[in-house]
């Protein structure tokens, strides 16, 4: 750690305002990140961590403040300019032409004059110098389309490298990954400290924090509440100091007391649209009283899995059972009227209709319900009433069911979703991804709930990509792969095992 | 998402905002022919709304323009894109027209409902097809809906001049209905109002009565809920159980039906006869109102009243003003329409900035 006082840090924030009218988004903010070293920013969402970002990548003009990159004062209008200063993004979600090519992709907008060939084969000599540098391989001619996930994030970072970044935020990275594919950037960054890069890593999981940086941030309400050296702190410590208060990691529960059985699945086959099957020859039962997690890497079938459950895509073969009764075939509808409840993993494209008021979304799937209604009519005053007390009941906040829905926080709009799917005490419980883009505070009052649930003799089927919240959450895992069930195991399996199942790979018996 | 507005402003003053920077073009065009704009606005006020006659003509048009601007309003909410209003409204003249011929003998009140009835089936029929086929097989309902205008354009040429034309008679128009086919006219029944020969008649208060329809169709009924759930987010309305394709042809049936009206207006209230071209672009300018009335039925009625006036106050200013020709006028409607409908949203980020800065925050926030 020598010289360190010398160099001038790669960046350094000083007093960075911005404001969005009454919403302070981020105030006086101070941060110094040393040039070679990975930087972690962890916050809650609306901490301000994305408007942060944002300055210093050029999209917003800081209220007031300077930002200083090695050590020389800069002001970014733009994401060129932002560029032009040495600095790259990789966006959580990704910004890369599928059917280009990874070399195409990665010169795009950086070619130079009207013919391509010259700035192509420039193009590749330094895309090969970049694979050799940092390790990074990518064939240089695959479709980017064709290419898994993790390979997709490290066209990104290629992209950010060609156009000359010496210092590379990174969103959320490995929200898309599996473990071991997130083990790789880890590796990979690392690499790229050592060859003198700086980074800064946006992230909500902790664990991360903890293992791939050198310094961390923690953001609250806009504010910088502390910039720790990540060896001097705990996974414990980073969570009190984001929420502002101690959280419960773990959910406390009991042991589960499972009854008969509610949800039987036999064979169950899907083929989507395009001919792929995605949901491979699937067998299982949930039974009431207990939770049953899916874990999986994103896109092995269980989106598609929930889906068909639920009766909102077709089930090519197979059966699916009730409470003893067959519901293959059944609308998302019938379902409903069956007592089989959803929380879709999708709450914006789904479980909501995002510019509707919030009592408007109260009653989505349930709109026939004589409950809200006589007739062809709604009972617009009665619906309201229905939201308010549901609001108060479940803690939504703010507490105004006229309100937009778009305009209500992740966590709460998630609790709009639940309360509305819990409150006709269902038999089975679909639920989908329920803590992701939730504050701390809310996963903690959303997972309470779902054990309730269970305790109250509820079927639940819980499909989360969050390793975490499986093992805390569930009873009995399932992992899937490539549309099948791997296997079956037991929350307290360890992070190895379940990652090798979630690769694809059998295991023994657990 | 972008940002969002109070309601007031989004449906209120973003429109006014609109219509005056229309007419500051609309002005500096003037002006640019050498007419005093100032003089051509109070032309156009008073042409429109300064004598009895006047509004009678303005109030005459708005009626047009209501009932294509709700059928145009209703299938926004479904999320279609209904352009075949001029198409609906045309055929839906033969089932009116057909409802007079066959009982003009009888009283005028006897026949009326017949003629709403064959108004709202004939324009609903006509929207059935491309309902259809962007139902069940995903054709565009824009260009379906613009087909079907042609269509019904061929099929009223051959109707009048083969089958609907009297032996008698070279003109490519049916007979002129007897008194149990024609409407009562606001200038008989008020002659107090001095309403001179303008053809306002019973089917402004239908028009009036079709808005409110609208309304508690779109936000007091469970149909109006699942069009607007289809019509926001077609996935959350497959995720609610509620079938897009079945909601598609409800609307539309709808949205035809309420653009067959129109047919009430001209054929029953005004023409008498069937003619060819009596929707003269009124489906059209349908798709403007709504633009401009935010697919509000109360929006609606006050765009059309305004594109009512701009048609009758625009007729007394070519009238008065020979520089200021007939197709003058048109300039200043289509920049009306370019304002407020094309370019609606051109005035909005703006007015975000002005009114609603703190909200735009959440709605960029990249976590969500």
């Amino acid at each position: 750690m020598s010289g360190i006082a010398d160099v001038p840090p790669a960046i350094e924030l000083i007093g960075i305002e911005k404001r969005f009218g009454p919403v302070h988004a981020n105030k006086n903010i101070h941060m110094k990140v040393q040039k070679g070293t990975i930087h972690g920013i962890i916050g809650e969402n609306g901490a301000g961590k994305s408007t942060l970002m944002s300055i210093l990548y050029g999209f917003y003009l800081a209220d007031a403040g300077e930002i200083r990159i090695d050590g020389a004062a800069v002001r970014l209008h733009n994401s060129q300019e932002a560029i032009a200063a040495g600095i790259g993004m990789v966006h959580q979600h990704f910004m890369l032409v599928e059917p280009f090519t990874v070399l195409e992709n990665v010169m795009l907008g950086a070619e130079e004059g009207a013919l391509l060939k010259q700035s192509i084969a420039k193009a590749r000599i330094e895309l090969k110098r970049l694979e050799d540098d940092y390790d990074l391989r990518v064939d240089p001619d695959a479709i980017v389309g064709d290419l898994p996930v993790g390979l997709q994030q490290r066209v990104e970072i290629l992209k950010a490298l060609f156009r000359g970044a010496e210092i590379l935020i990174l969103d959320e990275p490995t929200g898309v990954l599996t473990p071991s594919e997130a083990d790789h950037l880890f590796r990979i960054l690392r690499v790229l400290r050592e060859q003198g890069k700086t980074i800064i890593l946006i992230t909500h999981k902790l664990r991360e924090i903890m293992a791939v940086t050198d310094a961390v941030s923690v953001m609250r309400r806009g504010e910088i509440v502390a910039t720790l050296a990540t060896a001097d702190t705990s996974l414990e410590r980073l969570a009190e100091l984001m929420v502002g208060r101690r959280v419960l990691l773990q959910v406390e529960k009991g042991d589960a007391a499972p009854m008969q059985t509610a949800l039987s699945v036999q064979n169950l086959t899907v083929v989507d649209d395009r001919g792929v099957t995605v949901v491979d020859d699937i067998s299982f039962n949930v039974r009431r009283g207990e939770i049953v997690g899916i874990a999986g890497v994103a896109g092995n079938g269980q989106s598609e899995l929930l889906e068909v459950l639920a009766g909102i895509r077709p089930a090519t073969s197979g059966t699916i059972e009730l409470d003893g009764e067959t519901i293959k075939g059944a609308t998302a509808a019938g379902l409903r009227d069956r007592r089989l409840a959803h929380v879709p993993e999708d709450r914006h494209r789904m479980g909501l209709v995002v510019p509707f008021e919030e009592n408007e979304n109260a009653i989505l799937g349930y709109q026939d319900d004589p409950a809200y209604g006589s007739g062809p009519f709604l009972d617009i005053a009665g619906i309201r009433d229905h939201a308010a007390r549901q609001m108060q009941q479940y803690d939504i906040r703010p507490p105004n069911p006229r309100l937009r829905t778009s305009m209500f926080s992740g966590g709460n709009q998630q609790k709009i979703v639940l309360a509305r799917e819990i409150e006709r005490d269902p038999i089975v419980l679909l639920v989908g991804q329920p803590t992701r883009g939730v504050d701390i505070g809310a996963i903690e009052f959303i997972h309470k709930r779902l054990i309730e649930l269970r305790d109250a003799g509820k079927a639940i089927l819980l499909v989360s990509v969050e390793l975490d919240e499986i093992r805390s959450l569930s009873d009995r895992i399932l992992v899937m792969f490539a549309g099948k069930i791997v296997g079956e195991t037991v929350p307290e399996a360890s992070e190895q095992d379940l990652g090798m199942m979630m690769a694809g790979i059998e295991l023994g018996v657990s | 998402m972008p940002g969002q507005l109070p309601r007031w402003a989004d449906y209120v003053l973003l429109p006014a905002i609109n219509v005056l920077a229309a007419f500051f073009v609309s002005g500096l065009v003037v002006l640019m022919i050498g007419e005093d704009p100032i003089e051509a606005v109070r032309i156009l006020l008073w042409g429109s709304l300064g004598f009895g006659e006047g509004v009678g003509f303005t109030l005459f048009y708005a009626t047009n323009f209501i009932f294509t601007g709700l059928a145009v309003a209703v299938a926004v909410h479904c999320g279609l894109f209904n352009i075949g209003g001029e198409g609906q409204a045309y055929f839906a003249g033969l089932g009116v027209a057909i409802a007079c011929l066959s009982m003009d003998h009888l009283s005028w009140w006897l026949t009326f409902p017949v003629a709403l009835a064959g108004a709202m089936a004939f324009g609903a029929f006509w929207a059935l097809i491309p309902a259809y086929l962007q139902a069940r097989r995903g054709s565009h309902i824009v260009i379906t809906t613009i087909m079907f205008n042609f269509i019904a354009s061929a099929l009223m040429v051959y109707l009048l001049v083969e089958v609907l034309s009297p032996a008698s008679s070279m003109q490519p128009e049916s007979r002129t209905f007897e008194a149990g086919g024609r409407l009562p006219l606001a200038r008989d029944l008020l002659p107090g109002l001095n309403l001179g020969q303008a053809p306002l008649n019973l089917s402004f208060l239908v028009a009036l009565v079709a808005a409110v329809a609208v309304y508690v169709l779109i936000w007091r009924t469970r149909l109006g809920y699942e069009i607007r759930t289809v019509g926001t987010s077609p996935d959350a309305a497959n995720y609610a159980g509620i079938s897009s394709s079945k909601l598609i042809m409800i609307t539309m049936l709808i949205s035809g039906g309420l653009a067959g009206l129109m047919g009430i207006n001209e054929i029953m209230g005004s023409q008498n006869r069937l003619v060819l071209e009596f929707t003269a672009g009124y489906g059209f300018v349908g798709i403007a109102v709504a633009l401009m009335g935010r697919s509000h039925p109360v929006g609606v009625i006050f765009a059309a009243i305004l594109f009512g006036m701009l048609y009758q106050g625009g007729a007394e200013l070519a009238f008065e003003k020979p520089d200021i020709t007939r197709d003058m006028i048109i300039v200043i409607q289509g920049l009306v329409i370019l304002f407020a409908g094309a370019l609606e949203h051109m005035f909005k980020p703006a007015l975000i900035r002005v009114l609603a800065p703190a909200k735009t925050p959440l709605a960029l926030d990249p976590a969500e």
